[in-house]
């Protein structure tokens, strides 16, 4: 009568079962860290006593926030980190040139199905997508989990959220898991797993399960899971090797609560200033002029993503006034969009196509906003000044509606300009 | 543990973003973060802060990033705890972890003003409004977070503790 969480915790904290509401010590499996939140986790574990990371095998390094550095004292701060990698004899470090940490970790197979991930990042989640069960800490936690190799977590309640239905031919992931987000409200699943089910999500490819786990957090919750299944497998079998640990929740399993959505005819959704729950079908929104449209990020920066933009921007020009910024997850996203051609079409659109890094997504560099300027985005957070001035707007939506918004110059139903 | 200190009040959501924004990220020195404390959200908080004051907030207080900085950055002005309704987890757990106090306090936001002088026991589970009389009871911490609490952050606590 177990949730997945309940099963990957009381495993790695060596218990028969475990129970939502128990306080754990646990090991990790894997520990993911990157650049901005590193530093401050290497002084804990100095002040810890530690000298020497846990397992430098288990620790992986990605810097992806300020990518390459923006400023002097990222620059700086990267170097403290290349530093600590010798020092430490870690092999898995990702520099500048990769890509976003949460793309980057799964490409190169260090998440599998069963295992506990504690990363240095909010959208740890997202490796929730595997079957994993993976959750953010601050650096102090992560400290601790370089020092000790394990964490204290409180077994989370589990929210089972049943996805079904059919979805429309504009309609993706990121609309699925906006709704979810309206459904639940910005603080509505604190401390809670998100286990998604239905036949939504089975049908859904690996990236979109990423972004759907990928926002949990923006629901307050510490994790989001899908249960692992044969294309879970085969996308792994490509980037490591079994076993894996395939854990299902059991039928009897005791959930806080269940959500049951039928998105059969569901509009594209948009996420309004400035939360994330604020959430609205693209065609309530009125003529919304944008000056701004950032399609990348973990949430949304994957070879499917940059497939959507593509449909509805190859061999068209995008609006004059809208600059359009197009940042692939990571390398491997980069270099297969360039093999298909996307990435030539995309300069020829108009869109300007950076390095794979975290990007506009925080506000930390290439394309900020400006004050009384509107950005659409396919990250996930529309926080104000999230992505540059406290007196910018930013809204969220799939590759498909930005893309659509980057040639009309208004947040715009992909339908209009199919 | 025994904190007194004036209110500075805020609603629901406030995020990390609010709280120092994202861009300053890779600042390290604790200094120069609380330097940038609500620097958009609340200027007035930077200046007229003073050693001790309570920072109380609704639902859903430190929603967003992983980034210490937040926490950090609301201790380094000398704020002595955060009292609201409900937080986001991963700041409750950065904040605990580098000493700073914050505790869920059911009615808290109805029951201060900006302003008023608060005396909170952190051990106790009692808050007393020193201005408008009223007092609150909330569900103290478990031992562990306390024990935390009393080294200074969970730094200096594993420093002195072997098994864990």
């Amino acid at each position: 009568m177990s949730t997945i969480s309940e099963k990957i915790l009381a495993k790695a904290s060596n218990q028969e079962t475990v129970s939502a509401g128990d306080f754990i010590k646990t090991k990790v499996d894997v520990a993911l860290n990157h650049d901005v939140t590193s530093v401050l986790a290497f002084e804990a574990m100095y002040q810890m006593g530690a000298e020497k990371v846990w397992d430098p095998d288990k620790v992986v390094m990605i810097l992806d926030h300020v990518a390459p550095p923006s400023s002097i004292n990222s620059a700086r701060v990267h170097n403290v980190i290349r530093d600590f990698v010798k020092a430490q004899d870690m092999k898995n470090f990702f520099d500048v040139n990769s890509g976003v940490c949460h793309q980057v970790l799964p490409e190169h197979g260090f998440v599998k199905p069963g295992m506990l991930v504690i990363g240095a990042d909010s959208h740890t989640c997202t490796h929730g997508a595997f079957g994993a069960f993976a959750t953010g800490v601050g650096s102090t936690d992560m400290g601790a989990v370089l020092a000790r190799g394990k964490t204290w977590l409180r077994v989370p309640e589990t929210i089972k959220v049943n996805v079904n239905g059919s979805l429309g031919e504009y309609v993706h992931p990121k609309d699925v898991i906006l709704r979810i987000a309206k459904e639940i409200g910005v603080s509505g699943a604190t401390y809670m797993t998100l286990e998604y089910h239905g036949k939504v999500v089975e049908e859904m490819s690996v990236a979109g399960r990423m972004t759907l786990c990928n926002m949990a957090i923006e629901m307050g919750g510490k994790a989001g899971i899908c249960e692992a299944d044969q294309k879970t497998i085969d996308w792994l079998d490509q980037r490591t090797s079994g076993p894996y640990d395939l854990v299902k929740a059991d039928k009897d399993a005791v959930y806080k609560e269940t959500l049951d959505l039928d998105l059969t005819g569901m509009e594209p959704q948009v996420a309004c200033p400035h939360n994330v729950d604020n959430v609205k079908d693209v065609s309530e929104l009125g003529k919304v002029k944008i000056n701004q449209a950032f399609i990348g990020s973990c949430t949304n920066g994957r070879l499917e993503d940059l497939e959507q933009a593509h449909a509805l921007l190859k061999g068209r020009q995008v609006h004059p006034d809208v600059r359009v910024l197009i940042v692939p997850a990571s390398r491997a996203v980069y270099k297969k969009a360039l093999q298909k051609g996307i990435i030539e079409d995309f300069i020829d659109s108009g869109a300007i196509v950076s390095n794979p890094s975290c990007a506009a997504c925080f506000g930390g560099h290439i394309g900020l906003l400006g004050p009384g300027e509107r950005g659409i985005s396919t990250s996930n957070r529309n926080f104000r000044g999230r992505q540059g001035s406290p007196e910018a707007e930013v809204y969220l939506s799939s590759a498909s509606v930005a893309a659509a918004s980057a040639l009309t110059g208004y947040i715009t139903h992909p339908e209009e300009v199919a | 543990m025994l904190l007194k200190g004036n209110v500075w009040k805020y609603g629901d959501n406030v995020n990390t973003d609010y709280i120092i924004p994202g861009r300053y990220m890779e600042l390290t020195d604790p200094e120069e973060m609380a330097e940038k404390v609500f620097e958009e959200h609340d200027p007035s908080f930077r200046k007229g802060v003073k050693p001790g004051d309570i920072v109380v907030g609704r639902t859903n207080f430190g929603c967003g990033s992983s980034r210490e900085h937040a926490p950090i950055a609301l201790k380094g002005n000398g704020v002595s705890i955060v009292l609201a309704e409900s937080f986001a987890r991963i700041f409750y757990r950065n904040a605990i972890n580098i000493g700073l106090p914050a505790l869920e306090c059911p009615g808290i936001h109805d029951a201060a003003e900006k302003g008023d002088v608060l005396e909170v026991d952190v051990t106790g589970g009692l808050v007393r409004n020193l201005s408008n009389g009223k007092e609150l009871r909330f569900k103290p911490l478990p031992s562990f977070m306390v024990e935390v609490l009393n080294a200074g952050g969970l730094a200096p606590y594993l420093n002195k503790t072997e098994e864990w």
